[in-house]
């Protein structure tokens, strides 16, 4: 007896103790939030590696743009910012600020900056620049685990944080220091698909309202919202003719349509397009037969006789219809529908550009995915979306449909444009944690069922065995728990591959600021090469407040913003014929040239050469814009693009006259007017004179590895006014006119 | 500017002419040393004076011309006493800027206090020194690449003084033994690097004699134009010092073309004239060193030191030719007790003044001192006259600002490098403020989240989707008090098994008969819990669906713990019996077979149930 009340007690204790402990469900949560907290930190620090490897600094071209903006709007304030009229770049044309870009991410930046503040947080407003890709990246990734979890289940929804917070097609646009627009602009993305999801699931309109907003962000933000006035529509035509109608989604998409259009409006930059240009149109004309068919609900409601209603049916649908076409027609004849842009036939058609717009297709981002780029942005996604896709279809929900068309679609645009691998990311992460997720969760229930039983009757020896025996016996497949074992392992092997592959792409992919250069010396020291900063800084110092600085349009932001100088031409390609202008400059001879340069008011010219350090990305060779790395080289030749442009609108420039046989080269064999083009000459003045690489004859052009072929270049009109330590950078200053007397 | 500098010099020559002698003191003897080698014009002059008049004098009297004095950046007289390789120097005199009447306008005069009065017929050794910045200029103002850079020194020959001298001798330093002009008079040497004018006897007072040597100097001419240095003292244990630059090379502008070709081919022939680099001899111990621009980091800069000072050689981002102007800032911290004192309650800072680079000439020296907030009672005493004011600013957590104290000295070369202190009082109490600060944010932001986490925000109370939601948490609860009450039971099935197997071990028929007695009590105490939980699902209509699956769970679990018992039972009356293992588990076999299944389905019930 004693002994029984001693182990009542005793058991009375553990259970006092296992009151204390936490409860399954709040176990769960704790591991959750965890998990999240963890990926959440994640997704900021691997980020970083530039920050560590170079300094805190912005990259590229762009996002030098957006940060002298942010600049801008942090010192004068809002409406300054708004009614920006920047005289410092195309000269003399000037650019309307407020109302040429998307202000989202500026604002963004600032509205940090500003709360930072106000929490006493002296922080410089670079470092909020910096660090706002890869905040908005750690946000991303929590509007995953919640789409995940909508779509499929928790288990889903923390599997797709933790792919996108890693995923490389994600960093390469969202490492610190890379300031641009797509940085905030997924995360708007996301955040807009997942409150629409979420409004067409409940029906509510609270949701509808939200994803309204996240639109309206989306809008401030990048141009590529398009692809969600799009795809919302779309989606909502599936559905309808699917069968899925039903009022949660005519609630929704109204909502959602109308209010974000009248948000969207108040965006300078994109004003009344969503009435007036043909590719916001779709969404209008869904919208026209969400009307019809709730109308023809009710009336067959109403009607309550089949052949009647039939009848009706046929007459409405014809008439609506003709009369959408022959509003739309009427519109684009009329103009004041504005037909598609070529950015957007050249989505649809891959070669569109190619034929039709040289400056779209003259940047390295725009050209075709290659396979290579798309393993190396997605790696085992690759392979898991199609399973994800698979079960996707076996479950199918609202908003699985939703996930299929978003992954199908942006693969396919993915597949047309190397940077719609971004847009493509989230859809692929999603779909591929959800084949993860299910996989795992199959195979672990496969193991944990198994192993109860043999548990439970493990209490006596051969009872044990029968009992398992037997329960194997249940079961159709024999080694079913070693073959989901593993599994189990293969699938954690393969997810390990997955990271380790991430971090390694951002590590050496995704990291370099482009400004600063680094390369391995010949001890295995890292060789820095600073010239582009030096060249800026130079002009920033020594050359007049108003100097006019004329260089081919890639470096026309950074100039702007690091040398602050006004700019011919800049990354902002709205004006064809001032860059062919430009560009036709760069391809005449000297005396030709100068009399543009005279019109143009330059003072300066730059061009960028890397014949002495072999650095390949310069004016006269190929060029590899956004990623500089060993593993995919588009490679294209910058000059030629030049000529290309500037030959589209000034007939004069004639491609052929710079080859010879169809070929593009620089030594001896090249075309005369090759050899005595401003461009050449401004590369290769006193270059002759130069031992570039021991056991060369002097002249020996590293990056194209080739003697050059014109040793004695002799400038008359303009004479050097600064070349960089490594040459990669050269200033040549025009000479004002001879005097007459 | 070279005529300009003529018509001075002539302008004197007239006044001096008529000008009286201004007392008996007599200068008996006057040693002038010029150096050239800098941009920085250094002239050290040896007086010794005597008093020939009655009365003792106290003061000593240093002229300068207009031009001179606008130059003039730093100024110091000392008395040696003793002779020869004897002698001493005492601390510098107190010097300030007197106008004395009848003498002519041009001049500035500087009145220096003797440490005691001179007797009559006593003489005294003074020591002057005296640095000049822009007293030197380029000649021709621009030159290429290619060029060397030629400069101009213009000076009198003979030392301008209300007083007579009885012998003196100029010798001007020069920094290259190459000259190309200079200006020839009786008693003049050229040697090596040097040119001596004198000894001349017996001038009268304002005797003057311009002379011009035309040099070659390709020293840096680097000066700042504006130095902002800002000393942040935090009580955490650094002083952060951050220090703005705006450089130019104040030399001969360099003209046409600039080629990177020859300037890398041959740096001291073609570039002669630039500077590559400069170095900062910071304190020792100094850390974290920066060293960065308006557009990032300048990754061209080296560092190296011992234990009484800190090497910093920064090279601009390109090398400076004539004309070239650059801007930087390089910042660095020192470890605070190096550097902070107390003294009668208050704390002091000793650090230095001026400018850590010696050849940089600086036009505009701003030093602002920023104290940590909350401090009080500043005062500021530096060894030199500067311009003081306050300024307040805020960094990171702070609520009124701290406190800065603003010193600006134009014209500030190496010889100002000196300390200077900064007394103020400041509570160790303030320190902790800005951690309570962030920690008491932190506290009431969780304590926020709580307070959302339990409020009801709900608007309307009396909403039919409020009360489904009140109703739905109430099932939760009794689901989950049924679920732990099952999973009470399940351990207590364990036990018993677990007391079937010590059976089998050591055959202790009595414990295993104690434990399922117990056990048995236990799970009729359950039972009895199970009921009101049970009976509210069943009474509640948001559950209907769920009572079935619940009903499901609990009908299973009772049969499970009856066939449990009756397992238990039969194994114990075996044993008891003493029959063979075989044949107990024929008896049990077809029980334990349901008990395997029936557990089987309570935990999947449990499962669902779990999910919902």
């Amino acid at each position: 007896m004693e002994k029984a009340t001693d182990l009542l007690s005793s058991s009375q204790s553990m259970f006092s103790l296992k009151s204390l402990k936490l409860k399954t469900k709040q176990q769960e949560l704790l591991l959750r939030i965890s998990i999240l907290g963890l990926v959440y930190i994640l997704a900021f620090i691997t980020r970083l590696f530039s920050v560590l490897r170079y300094e805190s600094m912005i990259h590229e071209f762009d996002p030098y743009f957006n940060y002298r903006t942010t600049l801008y709007l942090t010192q004068k304030g809002f409406y300054e910012f708004w009614n920006w009229f920047d005289s410092e770049s195309w000269y003399p044309l000037g650019r309307i600020i407020g109302g040429t870009l998307y202000p989202g991410l500026m604002v963004t930046a600032a509205f940090i900056y500003w709360i930072l503040r106000l929490l006493r947080f002296a922080v410089h407003i670079r470092e909020v620049c910096v660090l706002t890709a890869p905040f908005f990246a750690s946000n991303t990734t929590l509007v995953a685990y919640f789409f995940g979890k909508e779509l499929w289940d928790t288990g889903a929804g923390l599997v797709a944080a933790a792919l996108i917070a890693i995923c490389p097609g994600y960093i390469s646009r969202s490492v610190a220091g890379s300031y641009d627009n797509e940085g905030v602009a997924i995360f708007a993305l996301l955040l807009t698909f997942y409150l629409f999801v979420k409004a067409v699931k409940t029906g509510s309109l609270a949701w509808s309202l939200a994803s309204a907003l996240g639109y309206f962000y989306m809008v401030s933000a990048w141009g590529g919202y398009v692809f969600i006035i799009n795809l919302i529509p779309l989606y909502v035509l599936v559905l309808l003719v699917v069968g899925r109608y039903s009022m949660r989604l005519y609630v929704a998409y109204n909502c959602m349509y109308i209010l974000g259009m009248l948000l969207a409006m108040q965006i300078r930059f994109v004003g009344f397009q969503h009435v007036q240009s043909g590719e916001h149109m779709a969404a209008m004309g869904v919208f026209f037969l969400m009307q019809v068919f709730y109308f023809l609900d009710w009336v067959k409601h109403l009607l309550n006789d089949q052949k009647l209603f039939q009848a009706f049916l046929r007459i409405t649908l014809t008439c609506a219809i003709s009369v959408g076409v022959i509003a739309l027609g009427v519109g684009t004849a009329s103009g004041y529908i504005s037909p598609w842009t070529g950015r957007f036939y050249s989505l649809l058609d891959p070669t569109y550009a190619k034929d039709h717009i040289p400056i779209i297709a003259s940047v390295s981002e725009h050209q075709p995915t290659a396979w290579s780029s798309f393993m190396f942005d997605f790696h085992i996604l690759l392979i898991l979306f199609p399973a994800g896709l698979y079960f996707c279809f076996k479950r199918l929900s609202d908003a699985t449909i939703f996930i299929v068309m978003y992954g199908l679609t942006s693969m396919y645009f993915a597949g047309v444009m190397v940077r719609l691998i971004l847009v493509a990311t989230p859809a692929v992460c999603l779909i591929s944690a959800i084949a993860v997720s299910a996989t795992i969760k199959n195979l672990s229930l496969l193991v944990r069922t198994k192993t109860k039983p043999t548990q439970a009757g493990s209490g006596k020896g051969t009872t044990s065995t029968k009992a398992s025996s037997k329960g194997a016996l249940d079961q159709s497949l024999p080694y079913q728990k070693n073959g989901a074992i593993a599994l189990l392992v293969g699938a954690f092997y393969l997810l390990t591959r997955y990271a380790i592959h991430c971090t390694w792409v951002t590590s050496e992919a995704y990291s370099s600021p482009s400004i600063v250069l680094a390369a391995r010396g010949a001890h295995g020291n890292r060789v820095i090469f600073d010239d582009y900063r030096e060249a800026y800084f130079w002009l920033r110092q020594n050359t007049p407040q108003d100097a006019k600085v004329m260089s081919w349009w890639d470096y026309g932001y950074q100039i702007t913003a690091m040398g602050n100088r006004t700019v011919i031409v800049d990354n902002n390609t709205w004006n064809n014929t001032h860059i062919a202008t430009v560009g036709r400059a760069m391809s005449s001879y000297e005396d030709e040239a100068y009399e543009i340069m005279r019109s143009l008011d330059v003072d300066y010219v730059l061009v960028v050469f890397g014949g002495v350090t072999g650095y390949s990305s310069d004016d006269i060779n190929k060029l590899t814009v956004k990623f500089f790395s060993p593993f995919f080289v588009i490679s294209f030749s910058v000059f030629l693009w030049m000529v290309r442009i500037g030959g589209g609108v000034f007939p004069v420039i004639k491609e052929p006259d710079y080859l010879v046989n169809g070929e593009y080269r620089v030594d001896k064999g090249a075309a005369p007017k090759m050899l005595n083009c401003l461009m050449y000459k401004l590369s290769y003045y006193r270059f002759g004179e130069l031992t570039t690489e021991y056991g060369q004859p002097p002249g020996y052009d590293r990056a194209r590895g080739v003697e050059i072929g014109n040793k004695d270049i002799k400038l008359e009109y303009l004479e050097e006014a600064f070349t960089t330590s490594n040459w990669i950078v050269r200033i040549y200053k025009v000479k004002p006119p001879k005097n007459r007397w | 500017m070279t005529i300009r500098l003529y018509l001075l010099f002539s302008f004197f020559v007239l006044l001096a002419q008529w000008s009286p002698a201004l007392s008996d003191l007599v200068i008996s003897k006057l040693d002038r040393k010029i150096d050239l080698t800098s941009q920085v014009v250094r002239v050290t002059a040896n007086l010794k004076i005597e008093n020939t008049g009655n009365d003792p004098i106290s003061e000593v009297l240093l002229p300068f011309g207009d031009h001179q004095a606008k130059d003039l950046a730093f100024l110091v007289a000392t008395t040696s006493e003793g002779k020869g390789k004897t002698k001493t120097s005492s601390s510098s005199l107190p010097i300030k800027v007197v106008n004395p009447e009848g003498m002519p306008p041009s001049l500035t005069w500087y009145s220096v206090s003797l440490p005691k009065e001179l007797a009559k017929g006593k003489s005294l050794n003074l020591e002057v020194r005296t640095a000049f910045t822009h007293a030197l200029q380029p000649f021709p103002e621009k030159i290429t690449q290619a060029d060397i850079q030629l400069l101009v020194f213009q000076e009198s020959a003979y030392y301008i003084s209300p007083y007579a001298v009885n012998v003196q001798s100029l010798s001007v330093k020069l920094p290259e033994p190459k000259v190309e002009s200079y200006t020839k008079l009786e008693n003049t040497k050229f040697s090596g690097s040097e040119i001596k004018y004198g000894p001349y006897e017996n001038l009268p007072p304002f005797s003057f004699s311009h002379i011009a040597v035309h040099f070659v100097s390709n020293k840096p001419f680097a000066v700042a134009q504006e130095l902002v240095r800002e000393i942040e003292v935090s009580h955490w244990g650094n002083v952060q010092i951050t220090e703005h630059y705006n450089l130019v090379n104040a030399g001969a502008r360099s003209s046409g073309e600039f080629s990177r070709l020859e300037y890398q081919a041959r740096p001291h022939l073609r570039g002669a004239s630039s500077f590559g680099h400069l170095v900062a001899k910071l304190p020792p111990r100094a850390h974290s060193i920066y060293y960065r621009d308006e557009i990032g980091n300048i990754s061209t800069s080296n560092l190296w030191g011992d234990s009484s000072k800190t090497l910093l050689q920064i090279e601009p981002r390109y090398p400076m030719f004539g004309g070239w102007k650059t801007s930087f800032t390089i910042g660095y911290g020192l470890p605070l007790k190096d550097y902070l004192f107390r003294a009668e309650g208050k704390r002091f800072l000793n650090i230095s003044f001026g400018c850590p680079i010696e050849e940089v000439v600086v036009e505009n020296l701003v030093v602002k001192v920023v104290l940590p907030e909350g401090s009080k009672d500043i005062s500021v005493s530096v060894p030199f006259p500067v311009k003081e004011s306050r300024e307040t600013k805020f960094s990171h957590l702070d609520m009124i600002g701290r406190p800065v104290v603003v010193l600006e000295k134009t014209n500030a070369v190496h010889e100002h490098n000196q300390y200077f202190q900064v007394y103020y009082r400041f509570s160790n109490l303030s320190l902790l403020r800005e951690p309570m600060m962030l920690i008491s944010g932190f506290f009431f932001l969780f304590v926020a989240c709580i307070i959302y986490m339990h409020a009801d925000l709900t608007i309307s109370k009396s909403s039919p989707s409020y009360l489904a939601k009140l109703q739905w948490d109430e099932v939760q609860t009794a689901l989950q008090q049924i679920q732990s009450i099952i999973n009470r039971c399940l351990g207590i099935h364990d036990k018993l098994e677990a007391s079937l197997r010590e059976l089998s071990r050591t055959g202790d028929v009595q414990a295993c008969k104690a434990a399922r007695k117990s056990a048995d009590n236990m799970l009729k105490e359950l039972s009895k819990d199970l009921k009101p939980s049970l009976s509210f699902l069943q009474s509640s209509p948001l559950s209907a669906s769920l009572y079935s699956k619940v009903e499901d769970l609990v009908a299973k679990e009772k049969e499970l713990q009856e066939k449990l018992i009756v397992k238990h039972t039969t194994v114990t009356d075996s044993y008891e019996k003493k029959s063979g293992g075989r044949d107990i588990e024929n008896r049990i076999a077809p029980i334990q077979q349901r008990i395997t299944a029936l557990r089987q389905e309570v935990d999947d019930l449990l499962e669902i149930i779990d999910e919902i």
